[in-house]
Protein backbone atom coordinates (compact mmCIF):
# COMPACT_ATOMS: atom_id res chain seq x y z
CA UNK A 1 0.00 0.00 0.00
CA UNK A 2 1.53 3.27 -1.09
CA UNK A 3 1.84 6.39 1.03
CA UNK A 4 -0.80 8.12 -1.09
CA UNK A 5 -3.26 5.26 -0.75
CA UNK A 6 -2.80 5.20 3.00
CA UNK A 7 -3.22 8.96 3.17
CA UNK A 8 -6.43 8.80 1.14
CA UNK A 9 -7.88 6.12 3.40
CA UNK A 10 -6.90 7.97 6.54
CA UNK A 11 -8.28 11.22 5.14
CA UNK A 12 -11.59 9.46 4.85
CA UNK A 13 -11.49 8.60 8.54
CA UNK A 14 -10.35 12.10 9.34
CA UNK A 15 -13.50 13.48 7.71
CA UNK A 16 -15.55 11.54 10.26
CA UNK A 17 -13.31 12.90 13.00
CA UNK A 18 -13.96 16.41 11.74
CA UNK A 19 -17.69 15.74 11.55
CA UNK A 20 -17.82 14.57 15.17
CA UNK A 21 -15.72 17.55 16.20
CA UNK A 22 -17.82 20.09 14.29
CA UNK A 23 -21.26 18.81 15.25
CA UNK A 24 -20.25 18.49 18.91
CA UNK A 25 -18.93 22.03 19.02
CA UNK A 26 -21.88 23.62 17.22
CA UNK A 27 -24.51 21.80 19.32
CA UNK A 28 -22.77 21.62 22.70
CA UNK A 29 -21.90 25.33 22.97
CA UNK A 30 -25.55 26.53 23.08
CA UNK A 31 -26.78 23.40 24.89
CA UNK A 32 -24.10 24.00 27.52
CA UNK A 33 -25.46 27.50 28.11
CA UNK A 34 -28.93 26.05 28.57
CA UNK A 35 -27.68 23.41 31.02
CA UNK A 36 -25.81 26.16 32.82
CA UNK A 37 -29.01 28.18 33.23
CA UNK A 38 -30.55 25.04 34.74
CA UNK A 39 -27.67 24.45 37.14
CA UNK A 40 -27.72 28.13 38.22
CA UNK A 41 -31.51 28.20 38.47
CA UNK A 42 -33.12 29.75 41.52
CA UNK A 43 -35.72 26.97 41.51
CA UNK A 44 -34.17 24.23 43.67
CA UNK A 45 -35.55 21.11 41.90
CA UNK A 46 -34.31 22.29 38.49
CA UNK A 47 -30.97 23.23 39.96
CA UNK A 48 -30.48 19.88 41.70
CA UNK A 49 -31.65 17.79 38.75
CA UNK A 50 -29.24 19.65 36.48
CA UNK A 51 -26.36 19.40 38.94
CA UNK A 52 -26.95 15.67 39.40
CA UNK A 53 -27.04 15.23 35.65
CA UNK A 54 -23.74 17.11 35.27
CA UNK A 55 -22.25 14.98 38.03
CA UNK A 56 -23.25 11.76 36.27
CA UNK A 57 -21.97 12.88 32.87
CA UNK A 58 -18.70 14.26 34.18
CA UNK A 59 -18.29 11.38 36.60
CA UNK A 60 -18.40 8.57 34.03
CA UNK A 61 -16.15 7.88 31.02
CA UNK A 62 -17.29 9.25 27.68
CA UNK A 63 -16.52 5.82 26.23
CA UNK A 64 -19.10 4.26 28.53
CA UNK A 65 -21.64 6.94 27.60
CA UNK A 66 -21.19 6.16 23.90
CA UNK A 67 -21.82 2.48 24.60
CA UNK A 68 -24.91 3.26 26.67
CA UNK A 69 -26.42 5.56 24.05
CA UNK A 70 -25.82 2.94 21.36
CA UNK A 71 -26.84 -0.26 23.18
CA UNK A 72 -28.98 1.11 26.03
CA UNK A 73 -32.28 1.80 24.24
CA UNK A 74 -32.23 -1.67 22.65
CA UNK A 75 -31.42 -3.51 25.88
CA UNK A 76 -33.83 -1.53 28.04
CA UNK A 77 -36.79 -0.96 25.74
CA UNK A 78 -36.19 -3.29 22.83
CA UNK A 79 -35.89 -0.36 20.45
CA UNK A 80 -33.87 -0.70 17.30
CA UNK A 81 -30.40 0.77 17.69
CA UNK A 82 -29.56 4.27 16.46
CA UNK A 83 -27.17 4.61 13.55
CA UNK A 84 -23.67 4.32 15.03
CA UNK A 85 -22.55 7.81 14.09
CA UNK A 86 -25.77 9.29 15.48
CA UNK A 87 -25.20 7.53 18.83
CA UNK A 88 -21.66 8.92 18.94
CA UNK A 89 -22.85 12.43 18.18
CA UNK A 90 -25.54 12.33 20.88
CA UNK A 91 -23.09 11.10 23.52
CA UNK A 92 -20.48 13.68 22.54
CA UNK A 93 -22.90 16.61 22.48
CA UNK A 94 -24.32 15.77 25.92
CA UNK A 95 -20.91 15.11 27.43
CA UNK A 96 -19.33 18.28 26.11
CA UNK A 97 -22.38 20.42 26.87
CA UNK A 98 -21.95 19.46 30.55
CA UNK A 99 -18.28 20.42 30.57
CA UNK A 100 -19.05 23.66 28.74
CA UNK A 101 -21.86 24.46 31.17
CA UNK A 102 -19.40 24.39 34.06
CA UNK A 103 -17.07 26.71 32.16
CA UNK A 104 -19.97 29.09 31.55
CA UNK A 105 -20.84 28.94 35.23
CA UNK A 106 -17.30 29.88 36.24
CA UNK A 107 -17.38 32.75 33.75
CA UNK A 108 -20.75 34.06 34.84
CA UNK A 109 -19.88 33.85 38.53
CA UNK A 110 -16.71 35.85 37.92
CA UNK A 111 -18.59 38.90 36.63
CA UNK A 112 -18.77 41.51 39.42
CA UNK A 113 -22.19 42.16 40.97
CA UNK A 114 -21.77 45.84 40.12
CA UNK A 115 -22.28 45.10 36.43
CA UNK A 116 -25.74 43.69 37.14
CA UNK A 117 -26.58 46.55 39.49
CA UNK A 118 -25.47 49.15 36.95
CA UNK A 119 -27.86 47.57 34.44
CA UNK A 120 -30.62 47.41 37.02
CA UNK A 121 -30.47 51.07 38.01
CA UNK A 122 -30.54 51.94 34.30
CA UNK A 123 -33.89 50.17 34.10
CA UNK A 124 -32.72 47.21 31.99
CA UNK A 125 -34.56 43.90 31.99
CA UNK A 126 -32.84 40.76 33.25
CA UNK A 127 -32.36 39.46 29.73
CA UNK A 128 -31.01 42.80 28.52
CA UNK A 129 -28.51 42.77 31.37
CA UNK A 130 -27.44 39.24 30.48
CA UNK A 131 -27.25 39.58 26.71
CA UNK A 132 -26.12 43.22 26.40
CA UNK A 133 -23.74 43.47 29.34
CA UNK A 134 -22.74 40.19 30.94
CA UNK A 135 -22.50 37.66 28.10
CA UNK A 136 -19.75 39.36 26.17
CA UNK A 137 -17.62 39.73 29.28
CA UNK A 138 -18.23 36.06 30.05
CA UNK A 139 -17.13 35.06 26.55
CA UNK A 140 -13.91 37.00 26.92
CA UNK A 141 -13.17 35.29 30.21
CA UNK A 142 -13.97 31.76 29.10
CA UNK A 143 -12.08 31.65 25.82
CA UNK A 144 -8.92 30.20 27.40
CA UNK A 145 -10.64 27.34 29.31
CA UNK A 146 -12.97 26.70 26.35
CA UNK A 147 -9.92 26.47 24.09
CA UNK A 148 -8.49 23.82 26.36
CA UNK A 149 -11.68 21.81 26.19
CA UNK A 150 -11.90 22.21 22.41
CA UNK A 151 -8.38 20.86 21.94
CA UNK A 152 -9.31 17.91 24.16
CA UNK A 153 -12.35 17.30 21.98
CA UNK A 154 -10.13 16.86 18.92
CA UNK A 155 -8.49 13.86 20.55
CA UNK A 156 -11.60 12.53 22.30
CA UNK A 157 -13.19 11.92 18.89
CA UNK A 158 -11.08 8.76 18.76
CA UNK A 159 -13.40 7.23 21.38
CA UNK A 160 -16.03 6.82 18.64
CA UNK A 161 -14.27 3.64 17.51
CA UNK A 162 -15.60 1.84 20.58
CA UNK A 163 -18.80 1.26 18.57
CA UNK A 164 -16.93 0.79 15.31
CA UNK A 165 -17.34 4.27 13.85
CA UNK A 166 -14.47 4.64 11.42
CA UNK A 167 -12.81 7.84 12.53
CA UNK A 168 -9.11 8.49 12.19
CA UNK A 169 -7.72 5.98 14.69
CA UNK A 170 -10.12 3.28 13.55
CA UNK A 171 -9.15 3.95 9.92
CA UNK A 172 -5.51 3.42 10.84
CA UNK A 173 -6.39 0.37 12.89
CA UNK A 174 -8.06 -1.20 9.85
CA UNK A 175 -4.94 -0.71 7.77
CA UNK A 176 -2.85 -2.23 10.54
CA UNK A 177 -5.12 -5.26 10.68
CA UNK A 178 -5.62 -5.76 6.94
CA UNK A 179 -2.21 -4.87 5.52
CA UNK A 180 0.02 -5.64 8.49
CA UNK A 181 1.46 -2.12 8.30
CA UNK A 182 2.20 -0.34 11.58
CA UNK A 183 3.42 3.06 10.37
CA UNK A 184 -0.04 4.47 9.46
CA UNK A 185 -0.80 4.33 13.18
CA UNK A 186 2.08 6.72 13.84
CA UNK A 187 1.26 8.78 10.82
CA UNK A 188 -2.17 9.79 12.15
CA UNK A 189 -0.41 11.68 14.94
CA UNK A 190 0.48 14.26 12.29
CA UNK A 191 -3.21 14.73 11.44
CA UNK A 192 -4.07 15.46 15.05
CA UNK A 193 -1.09 17.74 15.53
CA UNK A 194 -1.85 19.74 12.42
CA UNK A 195 -5.48 20.14 13.31
CA UNK A 196 -4.90 21.11 16.92
CA UNK A 197 -2.12 23.45 15.78
CA UNK A 198 -4.57 25.18 13.49
CA UNK A 199 -7.12 25.46 16.29
CA UNK A 200 -4.50 26.91 18.63
CA UNK A 201 -3.75 29.63 16.09
CA UNK A 202 -7.45 30.43 15.67
CA UNK A 203 -8.07 30.47 19.43
CA UNK A 204 -5.11 32.78 19.98
CA UNK A 205 -6.50 35.14 17.37
CA UNK A 206 -9.90 35.17 19.07
CA UNK A 207 -8.25 35.85 22.41
CA UNK A 208 -6.26 38.71 20.92
CA UNK A 209 -9.33 40.15 19.29
CA UNK A 210 -11.21 40.18 22.58
CA UNK A 211 -8.27 41.88 24.25
CA UNK A 212 -9.21 45.30 22.90
CA UNK A 213 -10.25 46.12 26.44
CA UNK A 214 -8.99 44.92 29.78
CA UNK A 215 -11.07 43.97 32.79
CA UNK B 1 -45.41 69.49 49.67
CA UNK B 2 -41.91 68.15 49.38
CA UNK B 3 -40.51 66.73 46.12
CA UNK B 4 -39.24 63.61 47.81
CA UNK B 5 -40.66 62.42 51.06
CA UNK B 6 -39.17 59.39 52.77
CA UNK B 7 -41.17 57.96 55.64
CA UNK B 8 -40.27 55.28 58.15
CA UNK B 9 -37.75 53.26 56.17
CA UNK B 10 -36.65 50.07 57.90
CA UNK B 11 -34.26 47.50 56.53
CA UNK B 12 -32.96 44.30 58.10
CA UNK B 13 -30.30 41.97 56.82
CA UNK B 14 -31.12 38.76 58.63
CA UNK B 15 -31.21 39.76 62.29
CA UNK B 16 -29.18 42.91 61.83
CA UNK B 17 -31.28 46.03 61.76
CA UNK B 18 -29.47 48.36 59.38
CA UNK B 19 -32.08 51.09 58.98
CA UNK B 20 -34.28 51.79 61.99
CA UNK B 21 -36.83 54.23 60.67
CA UNK B 22 -35.52 56.91 58.34
CA UNK B 23 -37.60 60.01 57.61
CA UNK B 24 -36.60 63.01 55.56
CA UNK B 25 -37.85 65.30 52.85
CA UNK B 26 -36.19 67.27 50.10
CA UNK B 27 -37.22 69.83 47.52
CA UNK B 28 -36.66 69.89 43.80
CA UNK B 29 -33.26 71.29 42.86
CA UNK B 30 -31.84 70.64 46.31
CA UNK B 31 -28.66 68.78 47.09
CA UNK B 32 -28.82 66.50 50.09
CA UNK B 33 -25.57 65.23 51.57
CA UNK B 34 -25.62 62.13 53.75
CA UNK B 35 -22.63 61.75 56.03
CA UNK B 36 -21.74 59.30 58.78
CA UNK B 37 -19.21 56.61 59.60
CA UNK B 38 -19.02 53.28 57.79
CA UNK B 39 -21.76 50.93 58.85
CA UNK B 40 -24.16 53.70 59.75
CA UNK B 41 -26.56 52.68 56.97
CA UNK B 42 -25.95 55.51 54.46
CA UNK B 43 -25.26 53.25 51.54
CA UNK B 44 -28.11 50.90 52.43
CA UNK B 45 -30.47 53.88 52.50
CA UNK B 46 -29.31 54.91 49.04
CA UNK B 47 -29.67 51.34 47.77
CA UNK B 48 -33.21 51.16 49.14
CA UNK B 49 -34.09 54.41 47.38
CA UNK B 50 -32.73 52.92 44.15
CA UNK B 51 -34.46 49.54 44.60
CA UNK B 52 -31.20 47.60 44.76
CA UNK B 53 -32.44 46.58 48.18
CA UNK B 54 -36.06 46.39 49.12
CA UNK B 55 -37.00 48.32 52.23
CA UNK B 56 -38.88 46.15 54.75
CA UNK B 57 -41.06 49.01 55.94
CA UNK B 58 -41.72 52.54 54.82
CA UNK B 59 -43.00 54.72 52.01
CA UNK B 60 -41.43 57.06 49.44
CA UNK B 61 -43.48 59.86 47.96
CA UNK B 62 -42.18 61.46 44.79
CA UNK B 63 -43.75 64.68 43.58
CA UNK B 64 -46.74 64.14 45.83
CA UNK B 65 -47.48 60.62 44.59
CA UNK B 66 -46.78 57.37 46.36
CA UNK B 67 -43.69 56.04 44.61
CA UNK B 68 -42.94 53.04 46.78
CA UNK B 69 -44.73 51.40 49.63
CA UNK B 70 -43.05 48.44 51.34
CA UNK B 71 -46.42 46.84 51.97
CA UNK B 72 -47.21 46.58 48.28
CA UNK B 73 -45.90 44.06 45.82
CA UNK B 74 -44.48 45.39 42.60
CA UNK B 75 -43.91 43.55 39.34
CA UNK B 76 -40.40 43.56 37.88
CA UNK B 77 -41.63 45.82 35.10
CA UNK B 78 -42.99 48.34 37.63
CA UNK B 79 -39.69 48.40 39.50
CA UNK B 80 -37.86 48.90 36.19
CA UNK B 81 -40.08 51.86 35.44
CA UNK B 82 -39.27 53.30 38.89
CA UNK B 83 -35.55 52.86 38.27
CA UNK B 84 -35.80 55.38 35.47
CA UNK B 85 -36.88 58.12 37.88
CA UNK B 86 -33.69 57.69 39.89
CA UNK B 87 -30.08 57.61 38.81
CA UNK B 88 -27.26 56.08 40.80
CA UNK B 89 -23.54 56.67 40.48
CA UNK B 90 -21.54 53.92 42.17
CA UNK B 91 -18.40 54.13 44.21
CA UNK B 92 -16.69 51.68 41.83
CA UNK B 93 -18.09 53.30 38.64
CA UNK B 94 -19.31 49.94 37.26
CA UNK B 95 -18.89 51.02 33.66
CA UNK B 96 -19.40 48.40 30.96
CA UNK B 97 -15.82 47.58 29.96
CA UNK B 98 -16.58 46.20 26.50
CA UNK B 99 -18.29 49.35 25.26
CA UNK B 100 -16.90 52.73 24.27
CA UNK B 101 -17.55 55.71 26.48
CA UNK B 102 -20.32 56.85 24.12
CA UNK B 103 -21.99 53.46 24.08
CA UNK B 104 -21.84 53.29 27.87
CA UNK B 105 -23.92 56.45 27.97
CA UNK B 106 -26.30 55.66 25.12
CA UNK B 107 -26.93 51.93 25.69
CA UNK B 108 -29.68 52.14 28.30
CA UNK B 109 -31.52 54.84 26.35
CA UNK B 110 -31.26 52.83 23.14
CA UNK B 111 -32.81 49.86 24.90
CA UNK B 112 -35.90 51.91 25.67
CA UNK B 113 -36.56 52.38 21.95
CA UNK B 114 -39.54 50.35 20.76
CA UNK B 115 -38.25 47.59 18.48
CA UNK B 116 -41.42 47.58 16.44
CA UNK B 117 -40.99 51.12 15.12
CA UNK B 118 -40.39 51.50 11.39
CA UNK B 119 -36.73 51.38 10.41
CA UNK B 120 -36.22 55.01 9.44
CA UNK B 121 -37.92 56.23 12.58
CA UNK B 122 -35.67 54.04 14.68
CA UNK B 123 -32.66 55.34 12.81
CA UNK B 124 -33.70 58.89 13.58
CA UNK B 125 -34.20 58.10 17.25
CA UNK B 126 -30.82 56.40 17.51
CA UNK B 127 -29.10 59.37 15.87
CA UNK B 128 -30.85 61.64 18.34
CA UNK B 129 -29.80 59.49 21.28
CA UNK B 130 -26.24 59.53 19.99
CA UNK B 131 -26.20 63.33 19.71
CA UNK B 132 -27.74 63.69 23.13
CA UNK B 133 -25.18 61.31 24.68
CA UNK B 134 -22.36 63.24 23.07
CA UNK B 135 -23.74 66.50 24.45
CA UNK B 136 -23.91 65.03 27.96
CA UNK B 137 -20.32 63.76 27.69
CA UNK B 138 -19.32 67.19 26.43
CA UNK B 139 -20.92 68.72 29.53
CA UNK B 140 -18.85 66.56 31.89
CA UNK B 141 -15.71 67.50 29.96
CA UNK B 142 -15.23 64.24 28.06
CA UNK B 143 -16.16 65.32 24.55
CA UNK B 144 -12.78 64.14 23.27
CA UNK B 145 -13.04 60.68 24.86
CA UNK B 146 -16.25 59.37 23.33
CA UNK B 147 -14.51 56.59 21.42
CA UNK B 148 -12.19 55.52 24.24
CA UNK B 149 -12.80 52.41 26.33
CA UNK B 150 -13.22 52.71 30.11
CA UNK B 151 -9.96 50.82 30.76
CA UNK B 152 -8.04 53.61 29.03
CA UNK B 153 -9.43 56.34 31.28
CA UNK B 154 -8.33 57.58 34.68
CA UNK B 155 -10.58 56.91 37.66
CA UNK B 156 -11.85 60.46 37.64
CA UNK B 157 -12.72 60.26 33.96
CA UNK B 158 -14.44 56.91 34.48
CA UNK B 159 -16.55 58.37 37.25
CA UNK B 160 -17.51 61.28 35.01
CA UNK B 161 -18.62 58.78 32.35
CA UNK B 162 -20.69 57.06 35.03
CA UNK B 163 -22.32 60.39 35.87
CA UNK B 164 -23.04 61.01 32.18
CA UNK B 165 -24.50 57.51 31.90
CA UNK B 166 -26.87 58.17 34.80
CA UNK B 167 -27.84 61.57 33.36
CA UNK B 168 -28.71 60.09 29.97
CA UNK B 169 -32.01 58.78 31.28
CA UNK B 170 -32.81 62.21 32.79
CA UNK B 171 -33.68 60.92 36.26
CA UNK B 172 -35.71 63.05 38.66
CA UNK B 173 -33.16 62.48 41.38
CA UNK B 174 -29.51 61.62 40.87
CA UNK B 175 -27.87 59.68 43.69
CA UNK B 176 -24.16 59.27 44.37
CA UNK B 177 -22.74 56.52 46.56
CA UNK B 178 -19.39 57.85 47.79
CA UNK B 179 -18.46 58.96 44.28
CA UNK B 180 -14.89 59.88 45.14
CA UNK B 181 -13.95 57.15 47.63
CA UNK B 182 -12.34 54.91 45.01
CA UNK B 183 -10.33 57.74 43.49
CA UNK B 184 -6.79 58.95 44.03
CA UNK B 185 -6.92 62.20 46.01
CA UNK B 186 -5.77 64.31 43.06
CA UNK B 187 -8.67 63.01 40.94
CA UNK B 188 -11.52 63.79 43.33
CA UNK B 189 -11.59 67.47 42.32
CA UNK B 190 -12.75 66.89 38.74
CA UNK B 191 -15.65 64.69 39.90
CA UNK B 192 -16.74 67.08 42.63
CA UNK B 193 -16.58 69.94 40.12
CA UNK B 194 -19.04 68.09 37.86
CA UNK B 195 -21.42 67.55 40.77
CA UNK B 196 -21.15 71.25 41.63
CA UNK B 197 -22.01 72.18 38.05
CA UNK B 198 -25.02 69.88 38.18
CA UNK B 199 -26.20 71.71 41.26
CA UNK B 200 -25.99 74.97 39.34
CA UNK B 201 -28.28 73.52 36.69
CA UNK B 202 -30.81 72.71 39.43
CA UNK B 203 -30.38 68.92 39.52
CA UNK B 204 -31.94 67.25 42.51
CA UNK B 205 -29.21 65.13 44.06
CA UNK B 206 -28.51 62.91 47.04
CA UNK B 207 -24.82 62.46 47.75
CA UNK B 208 -23.44 59.97 50.26
CA UNK B 209 -19.97 61.29 50.91
CA UNK B 210 -16.93 61.39 53.13
CA UNK B 211 -15.83 64.73 51.67
CA UNK B 212 -16.85 67.02 54.52
CA UNK B 213 -15.74 70.22 52.84
CA UNK B 214 -17.69 69.30 49.76
CA UNK B 215 -20.81 68.48 51.78
CA UNK B 216 -20.52 71.75 53.63
CA UNK B 217 -19.90 73.80 50.51
CA UNK B 218 -22.39 72.26 48.11
CA UNK B 219 -25.26 70.69 50.03
CA UNK B 220 -28.46 72.54 50.85
CA UNK B 221 -29.20 70.02 53.53
CA UNK B 222 -27.05 67.56 55.48
CA UNK B 223 -28.08 64.37 57.19
CA UNK B 224 -25.76 62.74 59.69
CA UNK B 225 -26.51 59.05 60.15
CA UNK B 226 -25.39 56.82 62.99
CA UNK B 227 -26.35 53.21 63.64
CA UNK B 228 -29.31 53.20 61.31
CA UNK B 229 -31.01 56.40 62.39
CA UNK B 230 -30.75 60.04 61.41
CA UNK B 231 -28.87 61.50 64.33
CA UNK B 232 -28.92 65.05 63.07
CA UNK B 233 -30.27 66.89 60.04
CA UNK B 234 -30.28 70.48 58.95
CA UNK B 235 -28.59 73.01 56.72
CA UNK B 236 -24.81 72.60 56.46
CA UNK B 237 -23.94 75.61 58.57
CA UNK B 238 -26.01 74.25 61.41
CA UNK B 239 -24.79 70.62 61.21
CA UNK B 240 -21.15 71.48 60.65
CA UNK B 241 -20.95 74.78 62.51
CA UNK B 242 -23.19 74.14 65.45
CA UNK B 243 -23.99 70.43 65.85
CA UNK B 244 -26.45 69.66 68.61
CA UNK B 245 -25.78 65.97 69.05
CA UNK B 246 -22.69 64.75 70.89
CA UNK B 247 -22.30 61.98 68.34
CA UNK B 248 -22.28 64.43 65.45
CA UNK B 249 -19.68 66.52 67.24
CA UNK B 250 -17.47 63.50 67.85
CA UNK B 251 -17.81 62.33 64.24
CA UNK B 252 -17.01 65.75 62.80
CA UNK B 253 -14.03 66.21 65.08
CA UNK B 254 -12.65 62.86 63.99
CA UNK B 255 -13.28 63.52 60.28
CA UNK B 256 -11.65 66.90 60.43
CA UNK B 257 -8.71 65.52 62.36
CA UNK B 258 -7.94 63.28 59.41
CA UNK B 259 -7.68 66.22 57.02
Amino acid sequence: MSFLEVTAQLANGFLTTLLIFGVTLVCALPLGLLINFGSMSKIPPIKWIMRTFIWIIRGTPLMLQIIIVFYGPGLLFGWSALPRLMAVLIAFVINYACYFSEIYRGGIESIPKGQYEAGQVLGMTKSQIFFKIVLFQVIKRIVPPMGNEIITLVKDTSLARVIMVVELVQAAQQIVAQKALLWPMFYIGAFYLLFSGLLTVVLNRVEKKLNYYSG
Amino acid sequence: MAFLEVKGIHKNFGKTEVLKGIDFTMEQGEVLAIIGSSGSGKTTLLRCLNFLERADKGVFMLNGKEFFNAEKNYKDSEIREKHKHLGLVFQQFNLFPQYTVLKNVSLAVELTVNKKLPKDEKKKLFAQINENSKAILESVGLGDKINAYPCNLSGGQQQRVAIARALALSPDILCFDEPTSALDPELTGEVLRVIRELKNSMRTMIVVTHEMNFARGVADKVIFMAEGIIEEAGDPEQVFGNPKSERTKAFLEKSLENI
